[in-house]
């Protein structure tokens, strides 16, 4: 047996990086327990979100598989923050489980040049700082040009419910040891995090009537580009409080929980808390909202979002019977608190590669990630590289100005992890340029060029584009004067300049729909075009700001540092920058200026001794 | 903070520590050839040194004669149009010519190192090798930006913290409403509230700038007053030291009614020495104002000179509540011999007697008295020109009422970033601390 590429682990970040490394040519192997578990959400059911909706739609602008995925498994799509601007929207949608990931196992059998093996990879072969192959535990080698190493939670993995811990990858899960052996041997950081999810609950012992109810939007929108037709039906999620009562139940237990007990040391994400740390945290507060979403169509199971856990299981019973709605509900399985063991991301470069490791790629939460979407697109990325790696051609780095997953890679390989890294709108610096209604616009070219996009999404994105630019055209060439525009009902300056149907689209008053009746003739443009243009002529100052912005930052990023650069041996630089330098070691002039504290003087010195080198 | 605008025009004191003989202002990019024609009236020939006399553009006051160069690129050092200024090299006039040269729109203080930068990404890089990244090397280090700040007068090191955090606070909050409402219990309208704080903070750093100490020490120089009792001799000395007629002198006491102030070139610092009305203690209406005014710069000067005749009574030494140095100084010392036990200072405008001297003492002090190098002047000129900007970022963000949240939130990033030149980039990070730290965010 012989492959390109071998994934190890077949979650969100491993189906990504299969399909990627396939799409491009590269013979691969998905290499996973139990084929029955691809796709599989540990976590809860939802795809999406501010940040991770903008990632899940690069993942189908670059043809990947999770928004086609998510739309076939989605039961309740809402577009966050649609009273806000577009470049803060962000899509979600709760999936079914089932669904889902029946949805992304079929997606993986279908794809051409990808093959599962069900098998426990337990070392990892090289041949000087070479990977060449993969052991199984039932002592196969299989042989391969590069690895994309995808281990979730299950490094290490230990399980903590209150004063108990058992090592698990998984609830129900056996967790993977001799991978970190692996990594110790190869010299990378390793670190320890910590995430949670809390209890299942039966649906059918939930009282609904008792908790308000929140429905998706009347009109749903697909991740998806290529989607035309949502399958499933909707559903409503609820949404209840916890109570003071619930409250003292975790006070009275505190010192039982894993957490507070002292049984975990490592950091968790400060973002997703565990009702304890809420609590303890913000006690003053008269309750904590809970999200009781359902686990899928025809499935009982309720996920209870917002009480994430590490109580004892009795004490979990307890709490979850203060709770309005949830009195008399019955526990399916006790939430938990997991660490596990991650690579410290400052030991990649920005194609995931381990530095010391070539043909080594990482994605996932090994990288001291968390969430589905952040572990797909570093999986596509990773399995990109991967292929190049095998192939023997150059890898593709995607820029902060490309994209989320370019921001999330510079963050992780730039800046470390303190805590499970999470995307966020604030994290992107061009938000305003990188909409998740614009991703394909961004990234398909792109993804054309690299060979990652199919022909159905090639024909599909040229017809767009098409559209667009005729659409921007005519608007470009409607005229109006001021006194006219003032007649129709627009507050314009009467300065005798006459503006474009576009123009007019960047006052904050005038919309489409006003525009249309001035010209009928704006009809024609389609609804899926109209509140793009709207969107561009709105921004439009911002953009180009932004846009100069960006020309800077390319050129920064244009002046690579060789790999095998001395920091050391540099006159003049500071102990302290030399130390950061050396950490890091960035691949360009752009992303030294990145580092924590870098200063101008130092990033001169290495540009310096670059030109004299070169 | 690192990746600035390219097609900004960039200005910076490219030769070596003030003072010295003469000081190379460079000027680098598409405003250089504007900027030549606005200070000097009429541009050179290209690449011929020319001498020209600059001038302030809005009041047309003269700033120094200067040797200038018009070099139009793209074969340059930098590989733009670039300007190069040759002046005398004292503080006082660099600050000056820079101050006049920043305020022309499109123009900015050089980042360290950025004169380099264009070189390089310009392919000009091999030309400035030569130079030994002369505007790098003298660049400041993180340690000495840190320590300029701390030393900055005024406490504007503190406020400048203070103004960080409060910058980072009013993001977070914005940002708090564009990332985290849907998951975090995060009271409606917490945004609207924060346009509020962002404005009166805006409105605080514009009263700091306006009034800032240090600012003015820039553009005045080391201040020194002059006081002592009527026909002590106080103009004859400003006038000598100026040489120049510039207060009215003459024998009769109390002719001189209000401070004057003239601007002199010690040694290379700024020193502007102020004449004051004489102090006495029987004063008529408009002397009274005019000592009342001198007791006042007095306390605001740097150094207090007290005259006292060598023949008359000099009477008690003013009190001033200030922590102000005063050098007793005798006066008109070819009057009267000196007392046996006295050790003063004494001078004599008429004889010259101990002027020299005296000149030597102040430069000493101004010296001292002026503190850091150029470069704690180019820092500070640069930290102002980076308020300047946050404050109408900042202003624009609040104005913008009827904008998208996340358009208002893009001007405060840009705000950000201006206060984080100076006091260190503000981070996602820095924004996600004051996130968690007030909100109980996280399903």
């Amino acid at each position: 047996m012989n492959y390109d590429v071998i994934v190890i682990g077949g979650g969100h970040a491993g189906c990504e990086a299969a399909a990627a490394a396939a799409r491009v040519g590269a013979r691969t192997a998905l290499l996973t327990h139990r084929f029955d578990t691809i796709g599989v959400m540990s976590c809860n059911p939802a795809i999406g979100g501010l940040g991770k909706g903008h990632l899940v739609r690069e993942i189908d602008a670059l043809d990947g598989l999770m928004g086609r995925v998510a739309d076939l498994g989605g039961i309740q799509f809402k577009m966050l923050n649609r009273r806000k601007g577009p470049a803060v929207r962000g899509p979600r949608a709760q999936a079914d489980r089932k669904l889902y990931r029946l949805a992304m196992q079929a997606a993986i059998q279908a794809a051409a040049g990808l093959k599962v093996i069900e098998g426990d990879a337990v070392d990892l072969g090289l041949d000087g700082d070479r990977v060449v192959s993969v052991t199984l535990a039932d002592g196969r080698v299989i042989a391969c040009g590069a690895v994309v190493l995808t281990t979730g939670t299950f490094l290490n993995g230990l399980i903590h419910i209150g004063e108990t811990r058992y090592p698990a990858g998984r609830m129900g899960e056996a967790p993977s040891v001799g991978l970190s052996a692996t990594l110790a041997r190869i010299g990378v950081r390793l670190g320890r995090l910590k995430t949670g999810t809390p209890a299942r609950l039966d649906g059918r012992t939930i009282d609904w009537a008792a908790v308000e109810r929140q429905d998706g939007d009347d009109e749903p929108e697909p991740f998806s580009t290529l989607t035309t037709h949502l399958p499933n039906r909707q559903i409503s999620c609820g949404i209840t409080r916890t109570t003071a009562a619930t409250h003292a139940v975790i006070e009275a237990n505190l010192h039982r929980s894993a957490m507070y007990g002292g049984h975990i040391q490592s950091r968790g994400p400060r973002y997703c808390p565990s009702i304890e740390d809420k609590i303890v945290r913000f006690g003053e507060r008269d309750g904590h909202q809970v999200f009781l979403e359902p686990e899928g169509l025809d499935d009982d199971t309720v996920y209870p979002n917002g009480i994430s856990t590490s109580l004892p299981e009795d004490a979990q019973a307890a709490l979850l019977a203060t709770i309005p709605g949830l009195e008399r509900v019955r526990m399916l399985r006790p939430g938990y608190a997991i660490e596990y063991d991650h690579v410290d991301p400052l030991e990649l470069a920005a194609t995931l590669e381990v530095k010391k490791a070539r043909g080594l790629f990482l994605a996932g939460q090994i990288n001291g990630t968390t969430g589905y979407e952040e572990a797909a697109a570093q999986g596509l990325i990773a399995g990109l590289n991967a292929a190049c790696r095998a192939g023997g051609t150059d890898g593709h780095v995607f820029g902060r100005a490309d994209g989320y997953l370019g921001v999330m890679v510079d963050d992780l390989v730039t800046r470390g992890v303190s805590e499970p890294y999470r995307m966020f709108t604030s994290r992107a610096e061009y938000r305003l340029l990188l909409r998740a209604d614009n991703a394909d616009q961004r990234l398909t070219p792109m993804g054309k060029a690299l060979g990652l996009v199919g022909t159905e999404r090639s024909a599909a994105f040229g017809a767009k584009l098409a559209a667009l630019e005729q659409a921007r055209a005519l608007l470009d060439s409607l005229m109006i004067t001021p006194t006219d525009a003032n007649r129709k009902g627009l507050r314009i300056n009467l300065d005798g300049v006459r503006r474009s149907a576009f123009d007019l689209l960047a006052y904050p008053d005038i919309d489409f729909a006003t525009l249309k009746g001035i010209w009928p003739e704006l009809g024609s443009i389609s609804a899926g075009i109209a509140p793009q243009l709207e969107v561009d002529a709105k921004y439009a100052v911002y953009l180009d700001r932004q846009n100069s912005d960006i020309d800077a930052l390319r050129r920064d990023e244009a002046v690579a540092i060789p790999t095998d650069f001395e920091f050391r041996g540099l006159a003049g630089l500071s102990n302290e920058m030399r130390d950061k330098l050396e950490r890091v070691r960035p691949a360009t002039i752009g992303q030294a200026g990145r580092i924590d504290g870098m200063t101008p003087a130092a990033l001169g010195l290495v540009l310096a001794r670059l030109r004299k080198g070169g | 903070m690192l990746i600035a605008h390219r097609d900004e025009t960039i200005c910076a004191l490219s030769s070596g520590a003030l003072p010295c003989g003469v000081a190379v202002i460079r000027i680098s990019g598409p405003k250089s050839r504007f900027v030549i024609e606005t200070i000097c009236r009429k541009l050179p020939e290209p690449r011929k040194a020319s001498v020209r006399r600059l001038c302030d553009p809005a009041n047309g006051e003269a700033l120094d004669q200067a040797v200038v160069l018009w070099l139009p690129g793209p074969h340059t050092v930098t590989g733009e149009d670039m300007a190069e200024l040759q002046v005398h090299g004292s503080r006082a006039v660099v600050a000056a010519v820079l101050r006049v040269v920043l305020r022309l729109h499109g123009v900015r203080m050089a980042e360290a190192g950025e004169f380099t930068r264009r070189a390089y990404d310009n392919g000009r890089m091999d030309l400035t090798e030569v130079e030994g990244f002369a505007d790098l090397l003298a660049a400041e280090t993180e340690a000495q930006r840190r320590q300029a700040l701390r030393q900055a007068e005024g406490g504007l090191g503190r406020r400048l913290s203070d103004w960080r955090a409060r910058l980072i606070r009013a993001r977070a909050w914005i940002e708090a409403e564009l990332d985290f409402t849907e998951e975090a219990d995060i009271p409606d309208g917490v945004a609207e509230r924060t346009w509020a704080e962002i404005a009166a903070l805006a409105a605080e750093m514009q009263a700091e700038l306006t009034a800032s100490r240090v600012s003015e020490r820039i553009r005045r120089g080391v201040v020194v007053a002059v006081l002592g009792p009527p026909n002590a001799g106080k103009s004859s000395l400003v006038n000598a030291l100026a040489q120049r007629d510039v207060a009215i002198v003459s024998p009769e006491a109390g002719t001189t009614r209000d401070a004057l102030e003239v601007d002199l070139d010690l040694g290379g610092v700024p020193v502007r020495l102020i004449d004051t009305a004489g102090l006495r203690e029987a004063a008529g209406l408009i002397e009274a104002e005019g000592i009342r005014r001198a007791l006042a710069r007095a306390e605001t000067a740097d150094l207090v000179l007290w005259l006292r005749p060598a023949n008359g009574d000099g009477g008690p030494l003013p009190t001033l509540e200030a922590s102000t140095p005063v050098w007793e100084i005798v006066s008109r010392a070819d009057e009267a011999a000196p007392a046996i036990d006295s050790d003063s200072f004494r001078i004599s405008v008429r004889s010259g007697e101990g002027l020299e001297a005296l000149i030597e003492r102040l430069a000493g002090f101004a010296g001292g008295a002026a503190g850091n190098a150029e470069i704690g002047l180019m820092t500070r000129e640069r930290h102002f020109q980076s308020v300047a900007r946050a404050i109408g970022w900042m202003r624009d963000a609040v104005r913008g009422a009827d904008i998208p949240i996340e358009l208002r939130g893009e001007l405060l990033r840009r705000a950000g970033d201006e206060i984080g030149r100076i006091t260190g980039a503000i981070g996602t990070d820095d924004l996600l601390d004051v996130i968690f730290r007030e909100f109980c965010v996280g399903k």
